[in-house]
């Protein structure tokens, strides 16, 4: 990206100044050489999305932020209805609620250093991942109805973990709002045989170490010491949520112009908070979110199963679940008013600060776990909200390290079995149904995740906890 | 002229492009295309033939339901198509059949699957006889 079209604010905040039909500036919270890395069309992205009706504050782009669709990846906006405001299927993404959760274990890095191949063989036999793979369990009409209004609780009502996960999952668990009747019939038949499976490309299942802690003290309330064992679940919606994206995208796109909205870029396609296109999509995306919600739950009892037969006793209780693609409504301060608004987090990750009202009361204190997802061969990131006054992007940090490499290009370069044999020569077991795949998320295919999250740190956008790095990775 | 299939970039997904005599044929080699995003179509035999119908306003929007529509068999279907045979009429109805197989992971090594085809980069154009027909696909 070009910096001299940039306004520098500080060493982590660069600003886009509006200009044409921009309503809002641009702000990109990165260091100079996250931002010198960016691909132009962030830029364009951002300026575009700054452009919707409604927009409030600033069209924020994170570290990690990289060419989407319409909005970047990495890319936050919020919406006020009472503006004109709207609401994006582009804004969340295919993969709606798509996210990240982490579970203790009470177990060290030692207790597994002779069992890493059982415990990565046993995992890769309980949990289904990649192209083609079916679930356990196959939801008629009322079992899905009753799943995209309950997400997580309806899991755990069906003897998925337990009451006390909810606590530790956003929204508790429950997505209120969600609408199964706008969820079609061909998003439902894509579910009906996927709930508890992983999915394929950079979803993955890990049996991570804590290998540093940078803030003892937070580390302390999120029970992560130096050479602990924790497990972390990276997927999404699966079929249904893909579905859901594919029709409200096209729907939004060729009603636009009904609804006097003139899309800088079609990809952008979106409709009035107001209206019924925006009513019917936000019921569908929150069935959504609690379908994400529910097949993470579901791949958390599986992978305990896996633990308790292993390794007996160990229960594996729930760090937190975030979602990284997403639309909610919540209060923020704009310009010192308190405002309802609806916040878009395209690849950005929730992240309030201690005292704020939505957290469960385990994070008042502290503010919220950040989970941010590396690769197989590098490392990922616990890192907490801060928020309270003064907070950035509407309390939003990163999400992952995002990809440096096409994935043409990955297979080009890299050997799926290679990379495999290398990694077990540091003791990290992949298991994969693909060697193809393996090579397409080679670890040198992402940009360097430790860069994105000093980044966050430097910007303030969330506080760095612990760093953890792979010992087993099942992928799709 | 030639009729050819290939992949663009776009930086995490991947983007892909039919290249033939007539929209039709496009649609076919983009279809390839899409299936060589999961796997290489070589490996893929054309034992079972599946239906497909859609129709839009525009011809943009009908490829990325038609690829669409592809993505949703090959979900649902746990399939994997190799050969394609497009018609499209002037009111913009297309009808299909794919030919393919159910996935078999040994053999196919799937890299990823496809959740949907965007409007991101999305352009079907006539040019000196030729049609091209692309778009990103999101995996």
């Amino acid at each position: 990206m070009d910096l001299s079209r940039l306004t520098r604010r500080s060493d982590h905040e660069w600003v886009i100044e509006p200009q044409g039909r921009m309503r809002v500036p641009g702000v990109i919270y990165a260091s100079e050489a996250l931002v010198a890395d960016m691909d132009h069309k962030v830029y364009e992205q951002v300026a575009n999305v700054a452009m919707l009706p409604g927009i409030e504050g600033a069209s924020y782009a994170m570290p990690d932020a990289h060419w989407g669709y319409g909005f970047p990846i990495g890319g936050v906006a919020a919406f006020d209805p009472d503006r004109g405001g709207v609401i994006s299927a582009g804004g969340v993404g295919f993969d709606i609620s798509c996210g990240v959760r982490t579970l203790c274990t009470g177990l060290a890095l030692r207790d597994i250093e002779t069992r890493r191949v059982d415990v990565a063989n046993a995992l890769a036999r309980a949990v289904p991942a990649g192209v083609g793979s079916e679930g356990q369990i196959s939801l008629d009409d009322a079992e899905m109805d009753a799943m995209l209004s309950g997400g997580a609780r309806w899991a755990v009502e069906r003897g998925y973990g337990t009451v006390a996960d909810l606590e530790r999952i956003e929204e508790h668990g429950c997505m209120a709002g969600a609408e199964p009747a706008e969820v079609s019939p061909r998003a439902r038949r894509r579910q009906r045989d996927e709930m508890g499976t992983l999915g394929s490309g950079n979803h993955y299942l890990e049996v991570q170490h804590v290998a540093a802690v940078f803030d003892p003290a937070i580390g302390e309330a999120f029970q992560l010491h130096e050479g602990d064992l924790v497990v972390t679940i990276h997927c999404g919606s699966r079929g249904l949520g893909h579905q859901i994206g594919t029709e409200f995208l096209r729907r939004m796109a060729i009603e636009a112009a009904a609804h006097g909205i003139e899309l800088p870029d079609r990809e952008l396609a979106c409709a009035p908070i107001r209206s019924e296109l925006g009513r019917a999509y936000l019921g569908a995306m929150r069935a959504g979110i609690n379908c994400a919600l529910a097949n993470r739950q579901i791949i958390t009892a599986l992978v305990r199963d896996v633990f308790a037969t292993l390794f007996p006793g160990s229960t594996l209780p729930l760090l937190y679940d975030v979602s990284h693609n997403t639309c909610k409504v919540e209060t923020h301060v704009v310009d010192g008013e308190d405002k309802r608004l609806f916040v878009h987090r395209k690849g950005a990750t929730r992240a309030f600060g201690p005292g704020h009202p939505d957290l469960p009361a385990v994070w008042t204190e502290v503010g919220q776990p950040v989970l941010i997802g590396g690769t197989m061969g590098t490392a990922s990131y616990v890192l907490a909200g801060t928020g309270g006054k003064g907070e950035r992007a509407f309390g939003s940090s990163c999400h992952g390290a995002g990809r440096s490499m096409s994935r043409h290009e990955a297979l080009k370069r890299f050997r799926g079995r290679q990379i495999a044999d290398d990694l077990a020569g540091r003791g990290i077991i992949i298991r994969s149904p693909s060697s193809r795949g393996i090579a397409e998320e080679a670890p040198a295919a992402y940009k360097d995740v430790t860069r994105v999250v000093d980044a966050a740190d430097a910007a303030g956008l969330s506080r760095k906890v612990a760093r953890l790095e792979p010992v087993v990775c099942i992928k799709g | 002229m030639e009729s050819r299939w290939e992949h663009f970039e776009h930086g995490a997904d991947i983007g892909v492009r039919g290249t033939g005599p007539t929209l039709a044929v496009a649609f076919e080699q983009a279809a390839l295309a899409l299936t060589a995003v999961v796997t290489d179509p070589a490996l893929v035999r054309p034992e079972t033939s599946v239906s497909i119908a859609c129709d839009a306003p525009s011809d943009d929007i009908l490829f990325v339901d038609w690829l669409n529509a592809l993505v949703y068999e090959m979900s649902t279907r746990r399939m994997l198509f190799a050969q394609f045979h497009v018609a499209i009429d002037a009111h913009r109805r297309l009808r299909a059949t794919a030919w393919g197989e159910r996935v078999d992971p040994r053999r196919h090594e799937p890299a990823v699957e496809v959740k949907g085809a965007t409007q991101t980069a999305l352009r079907v154009t006539q040019d000196a006889g030729a049609w091209t027909a692309e778009c990103v696909v999101d995996v």
